[in-house]
Parts: C-alpha cells; structure tokens; sequence
C-alpha cells in the first residue's frame, strides 16, 4: 500500500466518528439538551446558589463594619469558641474511636462483627434530636446518673460535657466508614510483612497502616468536622441555650435569628456557611487524591 | 538452619487444615511444600514464620521450641503471594525497611543501609528502579522487589508462599530459574509453598507433597515422579493412567478378565492401577493375559503419538490415551492388547 492510500485511510477513518457524532445530535434535538441542562441549573441556582447568596447579603447588609461588629460581639466570640472546643473534641475521639474500630472489624474475625457494623451505622439513622434525648434520659436531673451526678456536682447536660457527648454520637460513622471498605481492601498483608521484617507493632501502625490510609482518614475527619460545627438538634436538646455559656454558633444563629437580629444571625451564619464552601474545597482535593492512590 | 515440625495440627473451624504433620527441613535445603489448594501447605508455612499458630504441636528452629517467638523475632523472611510491597514507599524504602525497623544499637548507619540496599538491589538485578514506587512496577519486577526486602535483614530461613503465583507463564519460567540460581549463591534454607508440580520439579531439592492437611510423600523430585508411595501422589504428579481393577486370589482382572499382571503385595478387593502413559506397550491382539482393547482415535505430531484406547466392552468401558512408538502404524478400530511396563496398584480407599 502507498503513502497516499494509507493517509487517505486514515482521513476517512477521521471522518467517521464526526459524522456518527452528526447523527447523535439529530437523535437528541438541541432544545430538549437545554431544557434538561436549563432545569438542572435553574434547580441548583435556586436551592443552593441563591441561599448562599442570601446568606452573605444579608450578613453585609448593613456593612461591613456592622458584619464585623456582629461577629466582635462577645456572646458570638463564646459561641464561636464553644463550637471549635466541641468539634475538637468530637473529632479527635471519633479519629480514635474510628481507627481502633476499623482496624477491629476490617483485620479481625470474630463473633459479632455484623451486629457491630450495624451499630455504627445507628447515628446516621436516628434523628439527632432523639440521640440529644437519650443523652438527657441518662445525665438529666431525672435521668438515670442525674441524681448520682448532682450529688457529686458533675454537669453534663446544660454544660459542655453533654454537648460534646451528643456532638460524637452524631458524628461517629464518619470516620469508621470511610476506613472499613479501604482496610478489608488492603487486607494485612503488608502488616504481616512489616511484623516478620522485626517491626514492633507501633512502628506497623504508623509506618505501614496510617500512610496507607491517611487520605481516606482525613476525609472522614473533614466530613465529621464539618457535621460537629453544623450539629443543631442533638446539640439544641441538651445544651439549655445560655447564651455565651452554652450556645453552639448554630444555636446562636437560631437565637439571634428569633430575636430579631436579623443581619447579625446571618453574619455567624455566614461563617458556617463559609466552612461549608472550605470543605468542599478539601473534600474535592482528597477525593482526587484517593482516586490517585 | 534446621526446621522441624512435630504432630503439627491447626484447626479452623471444623475445617482441620493440618493433621498432626511432621516435618524435617535441611539446613540450606531449597524444599517445596506441593499439594492442592485446601492441602494445608500454606498454613503449614505461616504456623513455620509465626504469622499463625498451631493447636497442637511443636516447631523447633536447629532443635528449639520457635513458638513462643513472634514473626519478627524468628529471623524469618517471608514473601508473600501478592508481593505485599509497603505501597507509599519507594523500592529503596522498602528494601530498607527491615534494617530501619532494627533496635538503635542493631540499627546500621545510614550509609550502611544505602551499601546494603544497593547491594541488595543489584542481586535481584533491579537497582535503576529505586526511586519508584511499587504500583510503577511489573508482577515480576515486585516480586523480586519482595525478596530482596527479605533478604535485606539476612533471615535464617526464606519462607515463600506461592511466589510465581500471579505471574504469567514467561515471567514465572524466568523467575524461576532466577530464584534456583539465587538460592546457590546464597543457600539460606528456603521452603516455597506451590501448587503446581512443574515447578516444584524444575526448582526444589526435596519436595513434600500434601493433601488434606496431611504429608503423603517426601523425596526428591526424582523419587517423588518415579516412586509415588499414595495413589494421591501419582495423581497428582505428572501424568497418570488410571484403570479400575479388582485383586482376586492373587490375580489382577480388570472387567472380570484376568490381566497376568502381579498384584504387588495388595489385599483382595477393589484397587486402582496406576501407570505413566509412557509405559505401556502396544500389542497386536489377540494374544495371551494383557488388557484388550481397540483404538479410538490416534493423534500427536513430531517425536510424539498419542492413542487412545477404548478397553473393555460398554458400557464400562474406559477411554485411556497411551505413548505409541512412530514407526508402527495403527489403524482406528484395530485390535490391540497393552502391557504396562511399569505400574503401581493401590488399595481402593473404602
């Protein structure tokens, strides 16, 4: 075969496809691809992008020194504080909890292994403010350990311990379930052979164990913060909503909002809101990451 | 080093993996621990490195009781089935791994560990991919990667499980010749477990053949192929020509006809004749006592022809193919009786 008969297959061979993707576009008329990319935007725009908007407009609605002035406030600061000492408490135990879970179901045969991946699920099921009651029906001054903690003068309900207590039962399955299905996955081959080259058990764990799971991990901790910043109706049920005491920021927005400050509500909401456009951001860089791995 | 295994037996379940198996491995011998997949070799090789523990039984190392040691504290290398390569480390990372993971005062500089390492990378003649990563690495490339991390802290025993076992054909071949020619250069004491007998023929001094959780031979390729000692073990290695007969007053029948071949020492009662097709001899029938049939089909190219020979009459009639010499010629639906050479009876298992 010459040159020319080979180019002249190949070009033909190029005209192919261009015509087949001619065809396709006469099977699905242009007016039925915009309508259906036009609902999808419209339903976007509208229920995502739009409250976004609202959200920061209203919270810079009277300025920007107002907007500062709000958040400056000192009940606001308290609740800004509270929040971050629960979502770091929360986080770090459901980071431990979650790994020695994980590692036990994903590494481990045993009797009950099902019953305990059900269970860890339970969070995710149960409305959040029946998890707040449970905590109240415990701790309560009626509860069960009430007259026992009153008599010693230890505060959970009302008081941080049971907002951080509440804020874990919600948040728990983050992190579990983002490491189980990876660890059945990577089996323990790789541990095993670490143990036999005379590695201790520490040095496995952190050597072999936590860089091979270190992204899916950070994305489980991103989503749990994320959720532990957010909490409302667990938290609401036992907090008492004293103000700069024991309000969370989302129970503070809700406070403010009832109290008809409108622009200062929206200016703490506003915070939320851009922690949730933050995690976004990370959750996109960590999945293109674990796609990668 | 010396391993001995005694009255191992290990439990899983109902399902008893090893039945109380006794074992002496050489110092410096190349053995292969050979057998279907559920035989128990495998265990076997686990319960040896201390990645799993026995019900019963003891393992010494030279003479002592290796049990209440942990993997890491048996100088074991062990090399896994899917290479188990640490994934986020370089292949100098985890060369190195062993020798970092030793105590402070064991611990070489880290000059010495880039000598060992290197060292280490050229035996297994890999050293231009140390700055990879194992995922950038071909199956062959890995495993010899996973050996070489096994050998970095010097073991007293290299401890293979299905080392070839996701290779493909070549690279399984090559790897194979590899790692014979590696075990004289080095001669640790090695036991590969391995479920095809190809392999343990072409790479093992000795050969321990499994089945069920128990041993059924030990020997050397040589003996295991020529001198099987289970009907399991001439099955299961090389080819076989199996026929049922019965041994009745010191005769062998076959179909009720008797076959004037010696019933070696077996019961009266059902057995199974054991031959290699290479050892039957055709005849022109009829003739005196040999197994009667006709052939069926006749097949083969080159130095080779096959036949098959249907003996018997229907409907128990049995189809076996036997080696024929190619300077006689045979016809389909001819005539012929067969005389094995060589054979083996074993007692029909009740």
């Amino acid at each position: 075969m010459t040159d020319a008969e080979l180019a002249g297959q190949a070009s033909a061979r190029e005209r192919q496809p261009a015509r087949r993707a001619a065809i396709r576009h006469d099977a699905d008329p242009w007016w039925v691809q915009w309508s259906i990319i036009a609902v999808a935007v419209l339903f976007l725009g509208s229920f995502i992008v739009l409250p976004l908007v609202v959200v920061f407009a209203q919270a810079f609605s009277k300025g920007a020194a107002a907007y500062l002035a709000a958040l400056r406030d000192p009940d606001t600061l308290a609740a800004i504080r509270l929040t971050l000492v629960v979502a770091a408490i929360s986080v770090t135990s459901n980071l431990l909890f979650g790994l020695i879970a994980a590692w036990a179901i994903a590494k481990f045969e045993f009797a009950g292994k099902n019953l305990l991946v059900t269970l860890i699920e339970i969070p995710f099921s149960v409305s959040p403010v029946i998890a707040g009651l449970v905590f109240v029906l415990l701790f309560g001054l009626q509860g069960y350990f009430g007259p026992w903690l009153k008599a010693h003068d230890i505060a959970i309900i009302f008081a941080l311990p049971g907002i951080a207590l509440a804020t874990i039962f919600v948040t728990f399955p983050f992190v579990v379930r983002e490491l189980i299905p990876l660890m059945q996955e990577q089996g323990s081959e790789e541990e095993e052979a670490a143990l036999a080259l005379g590695a201790s058990g520490l040095r496995t764990f952190m050597r072999v164990t936590l860089p091979n799971v270190k992204w899916a991990l950070l994305y489980g901790v991103l989503l749990c913060n994320a959720r532990a910043m957010g909490e409302f109706g667990a938290v609401s049920v036992v907090s008492g909503h004293v103000r700069g005491e024991t309000n969370t920021m989302p129970l503070h927005v809700e406070m403010l909002y009832d109290g008809f400050q409108l622009q200062a509500a929206f200016a703490v909401a506003s915070l939320l809101a851009l922690l949730a456009l933050v995690t976004l951001v990370v959750k996109t860089v960590l999945e293109a990451r674990m796609s990668q791995e | 080093m010396r391993i001995s295994a005694l009255d191992v037996t290990k439990r899983f379940g109902d399902f008893v993996a090893l039945d109380g198996v006794n074992l002496e491995v050489r110092s410096g011998e190349l053995l292969a621990l050979l057998g279907p997949s559920g035989s128990g070799k495998t265990t076997l090789l686990r319960i040896i490195a201390g990645l799993d523990w026995p019900d019963d039984g003891e393992v010494q190392f030279d003479g002592e009781d290796a049990l209440p040691r942990a993997v890491g504290e048996r100088h074991v290398g062990f090399v896994f089935q899917h290479y188990a390569l640490f994934r986020h480390m370089t292949v100098f990372e985890n060369v190195a791994f062993g020798l970092r993971a030793r105590p402070r005062r064991f611990r070489p500089n880290e000059q010495e560990i880039r000598r060992r390492v290197a060292s280490l990378l050229d035996l297994v003649q890999l050293g231009w991919l140390a700055d990879r990563h194992p995922n950038q690495l071909s199956g062959g490339q890995r495993q010899r990667i996973a050996l070489a991390r096994a050998l970095a802290t010097e073991p007293r025993v290299l401890l293979l499980d299905e080392p070839f076992g996701s290779l493909d054909a070549k690279v399984r071949k090559e790897l194979r010749r590899w790692l014979r020619k590696l075990h004289t250069e080095i001669h640790v004491t090695s036991i590969f477990v391995t479920h095809d007998q190809e392999e343990a023929m072409d790479v093992a001094d000795r050969i321990v053949v499994m089945d069920k959780g128990r041993i059924e031979q030990t020997g050397t390729p040589q003996q295991v192929y020529d001198h099987p000692v289970t009907s399991f073990v001439h099955e299961f290695i090389g080819e076989s020509i199996t026929l049922p007969v019965v041994v009745a007053g010191g005769d062998v029948r076959f179909q009720g006809q008797p076959t004037g071949l010696d019933p070696q020492g077996v019961a009266d009662g059902a057995a199974t004749l054991f031959a290699r097709p290479f050892h039957m001899t055709i005849l022109p029938a009829p003739g005196g006592d040999a197994l009667q049939g006709s052939i069926r089909r006749v097949h083969g190219i080159g130095p080779a022809r096959r036949i098959e020979v249907a003996l018997g009459s229907e409907p128990a009639e049995t189809i076996i193919e036997v080696d024929a010499p190619r300077v006689q010629q045979w016809q389909v639906g001819q005539l012929v009786r067969l005389r094995p050479e060589h054979y083996r009876l074993f007692p029909k298992p009740d």
